[in-house]
């Protein structure tokens, strides 16, 4: 039975790598769409037809758009990620500092979010039908039926301008002490929290009262169990499984939310970064930062999948 | 569920009371779509007031913005492009998504397979960046926006009909009429789209939210609806230098959004179980 598991992972994992290069593919060809001539635009339009041309030899934008995937994808793999058009720097320098800032704040999402998130969801998912459910309910429905930059402005009203605890922009270059940490990271961190918590809320609801509706639940319920013997015993370990699942899945949506927050807080991580290259239309920049960013999300949805498997008993 | 099981089943369709709100805000702003041009008390280029970002008053109900126009102007003729790019768009992913999903799931074999790889591939690009991306190639325009976005919701309603088309396609029914020799187009909307209609137009509904918030999110990070036109999310963008004065012009285009989408949600929660689970009855 366990090769049989292994094979289910060893497939998906193959499924996952087969899924990256099509999304390569996919970025490189939308980003080759671009009308014009890059190496015109680069030189300008006094630039001579012999020093355009010398450019696109020296750029090899005169080869088959398949040999310059190639190369392109090649260069990933080996850690030559390019050169900005915009100011000549290496694309890795510009991304490694902003990378890990864009972790910071995922980082610090996830502690406050997963731990509030799955509290609410499982008692919501236990008190079913209660005024407490409907109220968690109601709330996580009217957060994820919202954009996130709603949630971003009204944090920034309610905290910033009614009760004037917190600075409405953030400058993370600019922390000297816990204090100053602490305000720069609270408004981009709790409208994060926000918008995760809700989508995990309603997952982790989901899953628990999936499992509540099982047969040994009733089981366990006509034998005369109680309620708390139900739900802790026999009810949280089987729904583990599909609750880390939900909670891989929730944070994949900190991929879409992050391009919003560190926009509207002046950020400066790498989703912050991807919108001032794609204003300056830099495509190697955007390019890469596409690609580290379907990474990420491809990471989280594998790493949801093979939970998914590992935590079914009956493949064990 | 036991209440909608009490309904006549003579009467057709019965709403409840939640239903009918989401239902009557949806035609209002439906309605406001349409005759945009016909309400606005002033023209929304117009700069009619000396102050920026004025407060709500009985001059200018909903206040003015960063130049002093009048707010309510823009919000009822931002709702035309909201509403519209995104129903245009729905109604193209849903289309494509529906019809490429049911003939998957009739042809089966090799070309099932390859699609569902390459449009499950599709799926796994954050939709953000998916418009970021585009965007940045090819420029913004109406056209570009629509056909982008249905891109992007393509891959999720193929997905969502080709599981109910499969269901269906195993049916008797479905193998009768194959015996009986009839032909794949045949089978696709004579036999298998009756049946998953109903769960289908609820999925169309969910979409339409979703592609609500991603074209309002793109227009606030400049990407959208460009000036001089502006939906929702572009009110909010151009007047978030407001935001420190709680002025109204902000939070406003965003309370629209949410009217609408949580509408759209409220219909569908609580849409009677005959047109939602119509595959499952």
């Amino acid at each position: 039975m366990n090769r049989h598991v292994l094979m289910l992972v060893v497939n998906r994992l193959i499924i996952a790598v087969i899924t990256l290069l099509i999304v390569s593919f996919t970025v490189f060809a939308a980003t080759e769409m671009l009308p014009g001539d890059v190496a015109q635009i680069l030189l300008g339009q006094a630039a001579t037809a012999e020093a355009v041309a010398g450019l696109r030899t020296a750029m090899h934008l005169d080869d088959p758009a398949i040999v310059r995937f190639a190369r392109w994808l090649a260069g990933l793999a080996s850690g030559d990620l390019g050169t900005s058009y915009a100011n000549n720097l290496p694309i890795a320098d510009l991304i490694g500092p902003r990378f890990l800032s864009s972790m910071k704040l995922a980082a610090a999402t996830a502690v406050f979010s997963v731990p509030i998130a799955l509290f609410l969801g499982i008692t919501a998912a236990i008190l079913r039908g209660t005024l407490f459910d409907r109220v968690v309910t109601a709330v996580t429905i009217g957060v994820i039926s919202v954009p996130e930059f709603m949630v971003a402005t009204s944090a920034v009203l309610i905290f910033a301008v009614y009760l004037q605890w917190l600075p409405a922009l953030a400058f993370a270059n600019e922390v000297h002490s816990f204090g100053e940490l602490l305000r720069v990271f609270a408004m981009p961190v709790i409208t994060l929290s926000f918008v995760i918590s809700a989508q995990m809320i309603r997952m982790t609801r989901a899953a628990v009262i999936e499992t509540l509706n099982t047969p040994y639940i009733e089981m366990a319920l006509l034998k005369g169990a109680s309620r708390r013997r139900i739900v802790l015993k026999h009810a949280l370990p089987n729904a583990l499984g599909p609750i880390v699942n939900a909670v891989a899945l929730s944070l994949s949506y900190l991929l879409g939310g992050v391009i919003i927050v560190e926009t509207i807080f002046n950020y400066p991580g790498i989703a912050k970064l991807m919108v001032d290259a794609v204003a300056t239309r830099d495509l190697p920049l955007i390019q890469t930062c596409s690609m580290v960013f379907c990474l990420g999300y491809l990471l989280l949805i594998t790493i949801a999948d093979i939970i998914a498997i590992l935590s079914n008993p009956r493949l064990r | 569920m036991a209440r909608f099981a009490l309904s006549p089943r003579r009467l057709g369709y019965r709403f409840n009371a939640v239903g009918m709100i989401g239902l009557s805000v949806i035609v209002f702003w439906a309605t406001v779509a349409v005759f945009a041009p016909l309400l606005i008390p002033y023209p929304i280029g117009d700069i009619v007031d000396y102050d920026y970002f004025g407060p709500m008053s009985a001059q200018f109900l909903l206040g003015t913005d960063y130049l002093g126009r009048d707010m309510l102007s823009r919000i009822l003729m931002g709702a035309r492009y909201t509403v519209g790019i995104s129903l245009a768009a729905v109604a193209l992913a849903c289309f494509s998504g529906v019809a490429l999903g049911m003939s998957a799931a009739v042809a089966g074999g090799w070309f099932d397979a390859i699609l569902s790889r390459f449009l499950d591939a599709l799926n796994s690009i954050p939709s953000k960046l998916f418009g970021l991306v585009v965007v940045a190639a090819v420029g913004s325009s109406m056209p570009v926006l629509v056909l982008t976005l249905a891109v992007i919701y393509t891959p999720g309603s193929y997905r969502f009909a080709r599981a109910l088309a499969v269901n269906i396609n195993s049916m008797d029914f479905v193998t009768v009429a194959r015996a009986r020799g009839e032909k794949t187009l045949y089978l696709i909307g004579s036999e298998i789209l009756p049946n998953i209609l109903g769960p289908v137009l609820a999925d169309l509904g969910l979409r339409f939210v979703f592609i609500v918030l991603l074209l309002s999110g793109l227009s606030f990070l400049g990407l959208g609806v460009q000036p001089p036109n502006a939906d929702w999310g572009a009110l909010v963008r151009e007047n978030i230098g407001g935001l420190p004065f709680g002025a109204p012009a902000v939070m406003v285009p965003s309370l629209a959004i949410a009217s609408l989408t949580i509408s759209v949600n409220m219909l569908i929660d609580n849409l009677p179980v005959k047109i939602r689970d119509r595959s499952n009855g």
